[in-house]
Parts: structure tokens; C-alpha cells; sequence
């Protein structure tokens, strides 16, 4: 947007002259500025039917007692901050944020450093590299109902892969999906596989822009290895590794697909997270409002990290 | 003087791209207006159900046709997948593009009926005497019968004939010996029995036989009958004869280790039969097991129902409402009944069609003590299914005992 008004102040003569111009050029330059106008019409109609309409609209809902009757009557009384009493003085209020801080950051964890090492191994060239990328981005390619109901046969108990994989050399099998102890870790390790690929993509694209000379001036003085990595890899990675980090954090956050695929909150509530309760208040009990209101909580969470991602990649000022 | 004219095209150009970027948008708000007929001859009707998978989808098409033709209307026909179908209604009454005839599973009927969105069948004059008091009572809300179904279906035991031939055990009857035989029949990779305690409204349900047999009741769940029940599901899956799985098993998935052979026998309802029929199984059922011997077993009523959504133009109501009592009348209740492994609603066929089908004797009893899930509780109903899930869960998990899950659940 800033950038649009840079671009219009720039081009528009100065107001000044507006009152000691003849009166034709005035009109050439109105017209002028409704087709800039006209331009910014579409992204603007865009943004606020797509983005703007559903987050009022969400944020008013929390406000109202907004059921299944609603959609037939068009009426949802103003109820204040009810739904924000309901959701938070839930027992599962406090469960669901702790899962779903340590859902995201164990998540998180896992696919950046995954990612970063597999973006640094395919950085050399060798034969079938490309290839094999191009293969690790199929988690990314598979519909994410698909991935969790294959992964949910993976880790059965009794049945899965996973177990006799185990069985086989020699350990016991873990009940990854219905133990309350496990079933956490079981959805963060599947998470962790969704997110490898957009991970291994952002780094590698960075990698690539990173100057060969700075790795072979280096290498003269002697910095190889962990050494190159610590000191010209990482620095000049910071830029895509904090775009990385909070647009991950931000799709994490919101994960309710894989999490409803493989436990549905389960075992004994062990996998609730905000957005599971947000779903399962919304369209299983149909409390519309009070889902309206768990969702809220998430955006303002979303928010708080988006501000930080704005901040990061905003250009200096001059 | 030639650079200035190149410029005004240039502009020219330019105003006519962003007007015809905005164009589009503008159109596409204008569209999508009513098509309600005004009063007069009513030639199509238009129907959604969930019934999208085959061989159900033809088999209900081919009904549903015969059923147009009878009352002389065409039939346009919507289905899509079951979980998403209360979605989609809402989205549909919102803005007023309700069908003509809107099939739903019958716990859902009062929630839908108490929005106005459905019309009651009396206003029509449609016959609703003859049909299961447990099926009426599911489709009513506030004294009035707001859908139609011409059949239902509801729980069983299942087990696999040659493993309990094997061990010589009969099919169990009472609890005792559901857990006795279950024991018995669990070796190697094989559990003695399967059953769902899934997270969702399958477990809730997989469980009420159990719970209602043992006389608790879903208005008071912190009974001490409740709890018994829950004893014996957790009894089974603490002694071993039940896999811990049973938490995150479906009805499908429990469907599905029957027929690999992982189970020896399994609680699921007989809408799984054209399934079992299809592997080599050798299977049969018998009623759910009881309490005590001579206990009447008290399951579950599942199955769906049609209805006359408001859509606001009489006339076609008046014609979905004839269709509807077509739809369940007795030809087509045998029918359905025959084809898809389900009971006809009408009590008076129940015999006619055990006779025809006589696999089905089980469940065809089991229905004539059913209850619906929404009879004593209405639109209360599904915060009380999540309560009795949860409570199944922290039992089956550990976390609290039976005497005290469904407490614990209740304050969630």
C-alpha cells in the first residue's frame, strides 16, 4: 500500500500549482488520478472481501450468541463477553494453549532444523540432487487428509508400520496415538514431516543468493565447515530464516487438519489445541459464537507474530 | 506534439485495463438470484442427502426416481459427504437455497427443527401412525413429526463363526460372558474383541447400548449404572482383550481388523454387512450382550430421516411432503430394508422381512427396544455425546476412574 502512495505523490505535480493552472489541464489531472484510483480498486475490493470481511465479521461473532438458528432467522442477540467466559473458563482453556505452544514451537523446532540441514546438504551439487528435492517436496503436494489418515495407519498400536519397524530391532511398541503421554509428540513428529519441504524451499532459495567468493575467502583463511556455516551461512541467512521462522509459526498455529485426521483432539483431550476447540465449538456443538471467540484468541496470538514478521522485513528507511 | 498523443492512448489504454478489472467483480455481485417458482405446476423437485458412496448412491437414486415419477415431479438430486452436510445446510439456509427435500441423520432433526428451518409433516396431512415410536420420537421436536424414514439400523455383536467354533465358545449374552469369552479368544495378534471409543460422536454412540441396557440414563451420566458400564469397556481393555487402539478406531477401523482377522468378535451395526459380505469372513451376530441374563438390550436408534425444509413456496412443499411419505412407504421400506441391510420402520414389516432376510433377526429385534439419541435430551443432545466420549477416554486412558470420568468430562 505504501509503496502504491509513493508511487502516486510522486508522479502528481505539486499541489501548489493546482489554483494558477488553466482550468483544462486541471480536469486532464483528476481524471489522471481515477484511473491511479482505478487501479488500486481491485486489490482494495479484494482485500476487504477476502480478508477484512471474515476478521470483522469473526470478531463481532465472539460478541454474539451465534447458533445454528441464526443461519435461519439472521438473528444473534448481543451476548458481551460471554463466549469469552465460556471459552476461558473451559477446563480444556488452559490444556489447549499449553498443547498448542508446545504443538508450534516443537513443530517449529523440528522443520527448521530439518529443513536447514537438508538445505545445506542439497546446496552441493551432486548427481540426482535435484531429483531427489524435488522429491522431498511431496509431503507439501499430498492433500493433508490424506497424509494424516496414512499416518494414522503408520502409527497404529498394533498394526502400524511404525511399531514392528521397532518391534523388529528389538524395542517395544509405543502407543504413539492412544496414550496421552505420546499422542502430543505423535502429531508434532507428523507436523514436523508437512513442514520439512516449505522449510527445505525458503532456505535453499536463500542459500543460493549467498556469494561463492565469501565461502573461497574464507576458505583461504582457513574458516571450512562449521566454521563457514557459523560465520558467513548463518549471517546471511538471517533475513529468510526470520521469514521462515514466523510464517511457520503463523501456519502452525492454525493446524487443525492433521491433528482432527489423527486423534481428534484425543486421547482424554490430550491433543487439544486452541484451533481443535475452535473447530469442534464451531461445528460439532455448534456454538458459533464461542468458537468465534477461541479463534479470536488465536488471532490476536497470529497478530502478535506478524508484527514481528512485518518488522523484520521491512526495508530501512532512509 | 506525437509524444503527447502517445501518451494520452497510453492513458486511455491504461483506464480501460482498470475498468475492466473492475467489471468482473461488479457482475459477478449481481448474480445468483432466486429461482422459486410462483405457485402453479411444480415439475422438479430438488433433493440433498449423504448417501454419495456406492452401492447406497444407485440404489437410492433408482428409489428416489421411482418416488418422482409417483408423485410426478423430477428429481434433481445433490448428495455429498455426511460430515459436512449440516455445514452445507446451514450455508444453504442462510441464503434461502434450501432443497425441497433435505435428508438428515436423525439426531440432527431437532436441532435443525427448532431453528424453523423445517416444516412439520402434520401441516401436510402426511399418515405418520405405524411407524417405531423410537424413529418418531428422534424426528420430532416439540409435538410435531418433522421427517420420514423408511428405515433404520442400530447395534449388534458380530463374530467371526470359525474362531469361536475354534475355542468352542458360544456367542456371549451377558457381560460376564463377553469378558470371558473375550479372554479366551485373545491370542497372538488377535484381540477377543473391537469396538469404538473413538473421539467423536461414533464412540458415544458405540457405548449406549451398554450404558441404557444397565438402566443409566443420559440426563444423569454420573450414575452408578453408567459407571458399571464404563467398568466393563475398561475391564477389557485393561485385561488385554481389547487393544488400547479401540481409543482411536472408527467403526470403519474396527469394520476393517474384523475383517483382517484381528478381532474375534466386534460391537458395530449392520450397515457394515455389504463389506463383510464382499471379504471371507464367515460371520453372524447376535444381539449386544446385557447386564444380567433376561436384561431386555436397549440400543441405539441410528438412520436418517427426510424432511421439508421451509423454503418459503408452498406448493412445493405440499409435493416433497407427498414425496416424502412415498419415499417411506411399505413397498419402499422392503425394498431399502432388503437391499441395504437396514430394518423397515414400520413395525408391522419387521416380521415380513425377517422372513426375507433372516441375517438381519438381531438387529430387527434389537430395533424394536431402540432409543433415539435426542428423545429426553433434544438440542441438548450433542454437548452430552461430547461429555460421554470424553469420559470414555480418561477411563480407557488412566486418567480418572470410571466412578469419576464422566464428572470430570462434565467440566470440560
Amino acid at each position: 500500500m505504501s509503496v502504491i502512495q509513493e508511487h502516486i505523490n510522486g508522479v502528481s505535480p505539486p499541489a501548489a500549482a493546482g489554483g494558477t493552472e488553466p482550468p483544462a489541464r486541471r480536469k486532464r489531472l483528476r481524471r489522471d488520478d481515477v484511473v491511479k484510483f482505478m487501479f488500486i480498486v481491485p486489490a482494495a475490493i479484494y482485500v476487504v472481501l477476502f480478508f477484512g470481511y471474515p476478521v470483522v465479521k469473526n470478531i463481532v461473532m465472539g460478541f454474539q450468541d451465534y447458533t445454528t438458528q441464526t443461519f435461519f432467522t439472521g438473528e444473534a442477540p448481543w451476548v458481551g463477553l460471554t463466549n469469552y467466559v465460556t471459552a476461558m473458563s473451559s477446563q480444556l482453556f488452559v490444556p489447549a494453549l499449553w498443547n498448542t505452544a508446545v504443538f508450534t514451537f516443537g513443530s517449529i523446532a523440528g522443520q527448521f532444523a530439518i529443513g536447514l540441514a537438508l538445505a545445506v546438504f542439497f546446496h552441493r551439487k551432486f548427481p540426482l540432487s535435484n531429483f531427489l528435492r524435488a522429491i522431498l517436496l511431496l509431503p507439501w503436494l499430498l492433500p493433508l487428509i490424506v497424509a494424516s489418515a496414512t499416518w494414522r495407519s503408520i502409527m497404529d498400536l498394533d498394526g502400524g508400520v511404525l511399531n514392528r519397524a521397532l518391534g523388529a530391532v528389538g524395542l517395544d511398541a509405543i502407543p504413539w496415538l492412544t496414550n496421552p503421554d505420546y499422542a502430543l509428540l505423535a502429531v508434532i513428529l507428523v507436523n514436523i514431516w508437512v513442514g520439512i519441504p516449505f522449510n527445505v524451499t525458503i532456505l535453499y532459495g536463500g542459500l543460493q543468493e549467498i556469494p561463492e567468493e565469501q565461502y573461497e575467502a574464507a576458505a583461504l583463511d582457513g574458516a571450512t565447515g562449521w566454521k563457514a556455516f557459523w560465520h558467513i551461512t548463518l549471517p546471511n541467512l538471517k533475513g529468510v530464516i526470520s521469514v521462515v521462522l514466523v510464517l511457520g509459526v503463523v501456519y502452525t498455529l492454525k493446524v487443525i487438519d492433521i491433528i482432527l485426521g489423527l486423534t481428534n483432539g484425543g486421547p482424554a483431550n490430550a491433543t487439544q489445541t486452541i484451533a481443535i476447540r475452535s473447530y469442534q465449538s464451531s461445528f460439532v456443538d455448534f456454538e458459533f459464537g464461542v468458537g468465534a471467540a477461541f479463534s479470536n484468541v488465536l488471532i490476536l496470538i497470529s497478530l502478535v507474530f506478524a508484527l514481528v514478521y512485518l518488522r523484520t522485513t521491512r526495508r530501512p528507511a532512509n | 506534439m506525437k509524444k503527447t498523443h502517445a501518451s494520452s492512448t497510453r492513458r486511455r489504454l491504461l483506464s480501460a485495463a482498470a475498468t475492466a478489472a473492475v467489471v468482473p467483480l461488479a457482475l459477478t455481485a449481481c448474480g445468483g438470484g432466486s429461482t422459486a417458482s410462483d405457485g402453479g405446476e411444480v415439475e422438479t423437485l430438488t433433493v440433498l442427502d449423504y448417501y454419495n458412496n456406492e452401492p447406497e448412491k444407485t440404489l437410492w437414486q433408482d428409489a428416489l426416481e421411482a418416488c418422482g415419477t409417483e408423485v410426478g415431479v423430477t428429481i434433481e438430486r445433490e448428495t455429498m459427504p455426511g460430515a459436512d452436510l449440516i455445514q452445507k445446510v446451514l450455508q444453504r439456509a442462510s441464503s434461502n437455497t434450501l432443497p425441497d427435500v433435505l435428508m438428515l441423520d436423525n439426531p440432527d432433526v431437532q436441532e435443525i427443527a427448532q431453528t424453523g428451518g423445517l416444516t412439520p409433516l402434520s401441516q401436510y396431512g402426511v399418515d405418520t401412525s405405524g411407524f417405531a415410536d423410537g424413529i418418531l420420537e428422534a424426528a420430532s421436536y416439540e409435538g410435531e413429526v418433522y421427517g420420514l424414514g423408511p428405515v433404520v439400523n442400530t447395534l449388534g455383536l458380530f463374530y467371526n463363526v470359525e474362531m469361536l467354533d475354534e475355542a468352542g465358545i458360544e456367542p456371549p449374552k451377558t457381560w460376564e460372558e463377553l469378558k470371558a469369552a473375550a479372554a479366551q479368544l485373545t491370542e497372538g495378534d488377535r484381540y477377543g474383541v473391537g469396538f469404538s471409543a473413538v473421539a467423536t460422536y461414533e464412540g458415544a454412540w458405540q457405548f449406549l447400548p451398554f450404558m441404557w441396557t444397565n438402566g443409566a440414563d443420559e440426563t444423569d451420566l454420573t450414575s452408578p449404572e453408567a459407571a458399571e458400564a464404563l467398568k466393563l469397556w475398561v475391564d477389557l481393555v485393561e485385561s488385554g482383550s481389547a487393544s488400547e487402539s479401540v481409543l482411536n478406531w472408527s467403526q470403519a477401523d474396527v469394520k476393517d481388523q474384523f475383517v483382517a482377522g484381528n478381532l474375534a468378535m466386534m460391537v458395530n451395526g449392520p450397515w457394515q454387512i455389504p463389506a463383510l459380505e464382499e471379504s471371507d469372513v464367515e460371520y453372524a451376530s447376535v444381539q449386544v450382550p446385557v447386564n444380567e441374563e433376561g436384561a431386555t438390550p436397549v440400543a441405539p436408534l441410528g438412520g436418517e430421516v427426510w424432511t421439508v425444509p421451509n423454503t418459503g413456496d408452498e406448493a412445493k412443499q405440499a409435493k416433497a411432503a407427498e414425496f416424502v411419505e412415498c419415499i417411506s412407504n411399505d413397498e419402499n421400506q422392503m425394498a431399502i430394508a432388503t437391499a441395504t441391510y437396514k430394518v423397515p420402520t414400520r413395525t408391522d414389516l419387521i416380521d415380513d422381512y425377517v422372513a426375507e432376510v433372516p441375517s438381519m433377526e438381531a438387529f430387527a429385534e434389537q430395533v424394536r427396544n431402540a432409543r433415539s439419541r435426542t428423545g429426553q435430551l433434544g438440542t441438548d443432545w450433542p454437548e452430552t455425546a461430547t461429555d460421554i466420549y470424553t469420559g470414555i477416554q480418561l477411563a480407557l486412558t488412566g486418567q480418572a476412574e470410571p466412578e469419576e470420568a464422566f464428572e470430570q468430562a462434565g467440566q470440560g
